[in-house]
């Protein structure tokens, strides 16, 4: 039995939604559980200060048109040199390239369905169990163990047509001992739609892979996204999420250390302009000791946007001899724009060091100051300073490249005209 | 020739008076130094004159060869002819000292002077390892190189009159011995300095023509070198300070002593956090 359309997205006749009958019967228990469940409400801790509330699933219809990518973006500068390439539009695979021969794709059979589910259960979340039910182009990476792959694996997953929703499913699987960069690059033109990705990560024992997400869709569109990322023993992750746009772009962040000896490094950038609502939530779990975790994330807000950043360190019993930190800075550029930053811990061991620090603020004064003391004015100043904020975030980021071309797109925004003298 | 004029300054910072009437006279080519007990209001003077926000002008004036600077934002002061080196230079992330200079000096419309080979030359010879110039402004910068920086974007924007807030603290005699040499010669070029410094020793240096003492936001006495060597030896204690580190000043008045609860001269910590 394959789902049938009695959740909110209804009407899955229109997609198809493959897999055998054990995976449809999967995808099916998927749906039932999502519309028990329903829309969540903003009532609940999870979703609060955000706009769940206007969310109208009437609005979009689930289809999956496939057509043609948007434009190459800011990952422009590593499309030349890459281990594979996987594109994906409206809810079809257009194209997958790959160059590297410890690389392995799965969209179907066997591999795919062992692995899609595999880090997320089914019940976790309205919005993961919609993605399983409704997935069309579920995409499975898995990288063969004792590699290395120098080069990045560009998933481009992009959004062209008005009015749908579609639920891309990745799952990436980086064999022991293997290292490997992703970089994905989510974008849309200026249009309405719904996306709710979902992206299952898994780093087995002394694998460290790295996973940048960029964010630049049009003003108009939704996305909620949920990435979670299972890091075994001594096994290394490192998700970045750079958020430029979107109307509501939302993105919940789970590193789970399962195994001794794991670690993870959790960054981000963001920045609001007009009416943008960006959200982040994050979960570092540490369930094995001697693991690590550390979590930097910085924004801007600017006219009338809003950010909300919400953080859980939680620490099992179990985990003895942990370090966890997380910090989230915002700077709020303008007096109408908006920004809420609530961390919290939760620690059931003594032996572990954490911190935790939150604020949201305007441009720091004395940097002004200083900088305005030489002689640069007062709008050059503030820009400098505002570009200067992300620098330590774009540093960490696994392509110079595009660390560039965001770098570049930062003074664009902060309206960083060097030239104009 | 160019003359900063400070006349009958106040200030109020928090609500606090802290400057109560300075006046001083700074002309090219001379070198003023105030020296005082802490607390007395050197930092505050050296801010409200380049400019700094949370610093409120009650009364006075400053001038610079006429033309009032009061009512302008730091960089047009900065502009005019004006440079503070700071007492704890800020660190400025993602921001390289070439950047932020290049961008200071082609926005004052020069575009003939090749600012970065001048800040090569300078910080060759002022000792300031020139990786730093590529780096982020103070970030992980030794006590030393921050001032060393400082002394070499001086010599690069050549001011008119440059404020110097202590730029003795927490420096090395070696890097004391450069800065303050490499400054000496600027004025023999026409650079006239307000040096604030609480200690004598870069005065050893950096040879003062005027010395005033500041104590409670006024200035108590004026005159040469001399008086700079009489601290030396009898510290600030005639003025009412016995030397100790106190955010409350002692002041003598009218022979008998009270103690007057005055605000340390730099409110902001420049170690706080910025966003919290």
């Amino acid at each position: 039995m394959a789902p049938t359309g009695t959740g909110p997205f209804g009407r899955p006749e229109q997609v198809d939604l493959i897999g055998s009958s054990v995976f449809l019967e999967k995808r099916q228990e998927a749906e039932k559980q999502a519309s028990q469940r329903g829309v969540p409400s903003f009532e609940e801790e999870l979703w609060r200060y955000t706009p769940i509330g206007d969310l109208d699933p009437s609005k979009y219809r689930l289809d999956a048109p496939g057509g043609l990518m948007a434009d190459v973006g800011l990952v422009e500068g590593i499309e030349s040199e890459t281990a594979a390439i996987i594109e994906i539009v409206n809810g079809q695979i257009v194209s997958t390239t790959i160059n590297d021969e410890s690389i392995e794709v799965h969209s179907e059979g066997v591999e795919m369905e062992a692995a899609v589910g595999s880090v997320i259960p089914i019940g976790e979340d309205f919005f993961t169990d919609c993605n399983l039910s409704y997935c069309t182009a579920p995409v499975v990476i898995e990288i063969k163990r004792n590699s290395v792959v120098g080069a990045p694996i560009l998933i481009r997953q992009h959004t062209t047509t008005s009015e749908i929703v579609w639920f891309p499913r990745l799952v990436v699987q980086l064999g022991e001992n293997s290292e490997a960069t992703v970089v994905e690059h989510q974008a849309s033109p200026s249009i309405s739609a719904l996306v709710c990705p979902v992206s299952e990560i898994k780093v087995a024992q002394a694998g460290r892979l790295k996973y940048l997400t960029v964010q630049e869709h049009g003003p108009e569109l939704w996305q909620i996204s949920t990435q979670v990322a299972e890091v075994q023993r001594d096994a290394h992750v490192a998700l970045s999420q750079v958020a430029l746009g979107g109307s509501y772009a939302r993105a919940r962040i789970d590193t789970e250390m399962v195994g001794q000896g794991s670690s993870s490094e959790i960054s981000a950038i963001y920045f609001g302009r007009e009416n943008a609502q960006h959200d982040f939530r994050t979960f570092q779990k540490h369930e094995a000791p001697h693991t690590n975790s550390n979590l930097l994330f910085k924004g801007v807000v600017d006219d009338e946007s809003r950010a909300i950043y919400t953080g859980l360190i939680r620490i099992e019993p179990e985990a003895g001899d942990v370090n966890a930190f997380q910090t989230n800075r915002t700077l709020k550029l303008s007096e109408s724009a908006w920004a809420e930053s609530v961390p919290n811990l939760e620690i059931e061991n003594n032996d572990v060091k954490c911190s935790h620090a939150s604020a949201v603020g305007p441009i720091d004064e004395e940097q002004r100051f200083y900088l305005e003391s030489r002689g640069v004015p007062t709008e050059i100043a503030e820009a400098l300073v505002v570009k200067g904020f992300f620098a330590d975030v774009l540093q960490g980021l696994p392509s110079q490249s595009v660390a560039q071309a965001i770098d570049d797109r930062i003074e664009q925004l902060v309206a960083l005209d060097k030239e104009r003298f | 020739m160019s003359t900063l004029s400070i006349q009958n300054l106040a200030v109020v910072v928090g609500g606090k008076q802290i400057l109560k009437g300075v006046n001083l006279e700074i002309s090219s080519g001379q070198v003023h130094a105030v020296m005082g007990p802490n607390g007395a209001g050197k930092s505050t003077l050296s801010n409200v004159i380049m400019g700094k926000h949370g610093y409120q002008i009650t009364s006075g004036s400053i001038e610079l060869d006429g033309r009032d600077l009061s009512s302008l934002p730091t960089w047009e002061r900065a502009q005019a002819g004006l440079f503070l080196a700071m007492q704890y230079p800020t660190e400025v992330p993602g921001v390289s000292v070439r950047e932020a200079l290049e961008l200071a000096v082609r926005s004052r419309g020069d575009n003939h002077i090749d600012i970065s080979s001048r800040l090569d030359e300078e910080a060759d010879q002022i000792g300031l390892p020139t990786d730093l110039l590529e780096r982020a402004l103070n970030v992980d910068f030794s006590g030393g190189e921050k001032k060393r920086n400082e002394t070499a974007q001086l010599a690069v924007l050549a001011p008119e009159i440059a404020i110097l807030d202590e730029l003795d603290s927490g420096l090395d005699i070696d890097a004391l011995k450069a800065c303050a040499e490499r400054i000496e010669a600027m004025t023999n070029d026409g650079l006239g300095v307000l040096c604030i410094t609480h200690y004598h020793r870069l005065l050893d240096y950096l040879i003062a023509d005027h010395v005033h003492i500041l104590v409670d936001g006024q200035i108590a006495e004026s005159g040469g070198p001399e008086l700079a060597r009489e601290l030396e030896d009898d510290g600030y204690s005639r003025f009412g300070d016995a030397g100790e580190e106190s955010s409350g000043v002692s002041v003598a008045i009218g022979g008998r002593s009270e103690t007057k609860n005055v605000a340390v001269s730099d409110p902001e910590d420049p170690f706080a956090d910025p966003l919290a």
